[in-house]
């Protein structure tokens, strides 16, 4: 069942356009990996999911329901929560609050504060701490906690592991591997770490300079296509007007 | 001495309550409004409408004012306030220093250039008081301003500690991007902002009229005395606005007493004083600090995290 459809989406800056004609399509329970250089466009897509950053044309459609127009919160509460670059967390409250703020205005749904910390369970001695203060790996469990308790149906991802330490990583997925196996979610990742992107998504797309270059299944697609689609060294055809 | 300290303190109060709305403004919209003084103004005109021509008791006429204050300043930040924002920190001051001028000349318009005061119509709580241990006599109104005030910055701070509402408010404060991507609609929490911010100026302005006499043009000074307050406690801060609100009012009430100017002098002097004081801090900070003259190994740099929960648990 089709949970996330982008149709023909553009989006730009000014006079430079960061999304290119990018169509794609996310089912429940499915993880879609987003692969690309710096600059291919991959944080601006996801900011013109979430809502943050204005669609030039092209449609959204979550679980049926347009949702082009939307504005960022009004998406949250159709279903679609982003964890963005950087995290954001509000610094001056608690880990509790962070959660709470979202599980309050967010989606009704399953999602409590217990059933987060017990899907995240490195949150559980840092609710009453303010996040201010956390490690980045904490942060970032955080931020994943906030975008659950909105109850998304779809889970936007930009760099799950950027800037954090290697153990801080294995955490982070063993704990996004358990929530991938309940199954309800559909979520967009954007890694960088190649072959954790490869393990860990169903699908992946490769963004070339705002176009998807290339699009499966990570093992049928194989490491050489998927590196040769991140530096456009399939694409030398392509003539630049 | 003694006794000026006393008056100072409790007129800290109002200017708390004063303050306070123009604090939350800026910290959770980011919006300076130099109409502030005239909402307060504007709130002490309506309550006396009410009083003298509606016929209502005088406490009644505030508790009714209040909302109707809310209201306008919801309505305020929905039509002209949120779309002044969007034009650059200088369309806002500018629209609200047009704004004052508009509800000075309407107040100078509808009610006349009178002075007017609510203290005909509070009985003897303008002048009676309270006689304390040590032959120390305190007025009932000023003592009931302050209880006033720290029980609207107790709720205040209620609200915002552990209300949805409160926790909405913070979040945008912090970072109104990621409060919507939190499901929060901004420009609702920004209303609510405005809405309590505009009440509390009507509040004050209410207290300022049974204290003492006011005319259309009166604003301006009320909010020279509510920024002084707010800069003194620091911005954002509930509790620093009373506190600030105190140091102006003690100091005032001081200058007083040497001198009839100096009221205003000894407050603005004050003002002053924390303004270069924190300038000078800061700039000396940039330079290394005080340790930096010393011959000393330099203590080591606190990370940027460690200063930011110093400064959040400074707020909360």
């Amino acid at each position: 069942m089709t949970m996330l459809a982008v149709d023909d989406l553009v989006a730009g800056h000014g006079l430079l356009t960061a999304v290119r004609n990018v169509s794609l399509s996310v089912a429940a329970g499915e993880v879609l990996g987003v692969i690309g250089a710096n600059g291919a466009g991959k944080t601006t897509l996801f900011r013109t999911l979430s809502g943050v950053h204005p669609a030039a044309s092209g449609t959204i459609v979550l679980d049926g329901v347009d949702v082009t127009t939307l504005s960022p919160s009004r998406r949250v509460t159709s279903g679609i929560a982003m964890v963005p670059e950087g995290r954001r967390l509000f610094v001056d409250m608690t880990v509790r609050e962070n959660l709470l703020v979202s599980g309050e205005n967010g989606r009704a749904g399953a999602w409590s504060l217990e059933g987060v910390v017990a899907a995240l369970p490195s949150l559980a001695p840092l609710l009453n701490v303010v996040t201010g203060g956390l490690s980045g790996g904490q942060r970032q469990a955080v931020a994943i906690g906030r975008a659950l308790m909105s109850n998304p149906k779809v889970l936007l991802l930009d760099e799950v592991s950027l800037g954090l330490s290697p153990v801080a990583i294995e955490g982070l997925y063993e704990q996004l591997t358990g929530l991938k196996g309940r199954g309800d979610t559909a979520m967009v990742v954007v890694e960088q770490d190649l072959d954790r992107a490869m393990a860990f998504s169903d699908r992946v797309i490769c963004m070339l300079e705002g176009r998807i270059a290339l699009e499966g299944e990570p093992q049928v697609l194989g490491r050489q296509a998927i590196t040769e689609a991140y530096f456009g060294l399939a694409h030398q055809e392509v003539t630049y007007a | 001495m003694l006794d000026a300290l006393i008056q100072g303190i409790l007129l800290g109060g109002y200017y708390a309550i004063l303050a306070a709305g123009l604090s939350l403004m800026f910290g959770v919209v980011r919006f300076i409004n130099l109409a502030h003084g005239d909402f307060a103004i504007l709130g002490a005109y309506l309550v006396l409408f009410a009083v003298e021509v509606l016929g209502l008791s005088p406490w009644l006429a505030v508790a009714a004012v209040v909302p109707i204050m809310a209201a306008l300043g919801w309505v305020l930040q929905a039509t002209l306030f949120a779309r002044t924002i969007k034009g650059g920190f200088l369309l806002p001051l500018l629209t609200t220093f047009g704004l004052g001028a508009v509800l000075q000349n309407g107040m100078f318009g509808l009610f006349g250039s009178d002075t007017k005061s609510l203290g005909n119509h509070i009985g003897n709580l303008s002048w009676a008081s309270w006689q304390l241990p040590f032959g120390i006599t305190v007025g009932q109104l000023p003592v009931i301003t302050f209880a006033v005030a720290v029980t609207v910055l107790a709720s205040l701070q209620l609200v915002l500690s552990f209300s949805k509402l409160g926790r909405a408010i913070r979040a945008t404060s912090s970072d109104p991007e990621a409060a919507e991507l939190c499901g929060i609609d901004a420009r609702a929490v920004h209303r609510a902002a405005a809405a309590i911010a505009v009440a509390l100026a009507g509040l004050a302005g209410a207290f300022l009229a049974m204290r003492a006499l006011i005319n259309p043009y009166a604003g301006p000074t009320q909010l020279i005395f509510a920024f002084e307050a707010v800069v003194i406690g620091g911005i954002g801060s509930l509790w620093g606005t009373l506190i600030g609100g105190i140091v102006l009012g003690v100091a005032q009430s001081f200058g007083a007493t040497i001198s009839a100017q100096g009221f205003q002098l000894a407050g603005h002097t004050v003002f002053l004083g924390v303004l270069g004081g924190r300038l000078y801090l800061a700039h000396s900070r940039s330079l290394g600090g005080w340790r930096a003259v010393l011959p000393m190994p330099s203590p080591p740099p606190k990370s940027a995290t460690q200063l930011q929960q110093a400064t959040s648990e400074g707020r909360s």
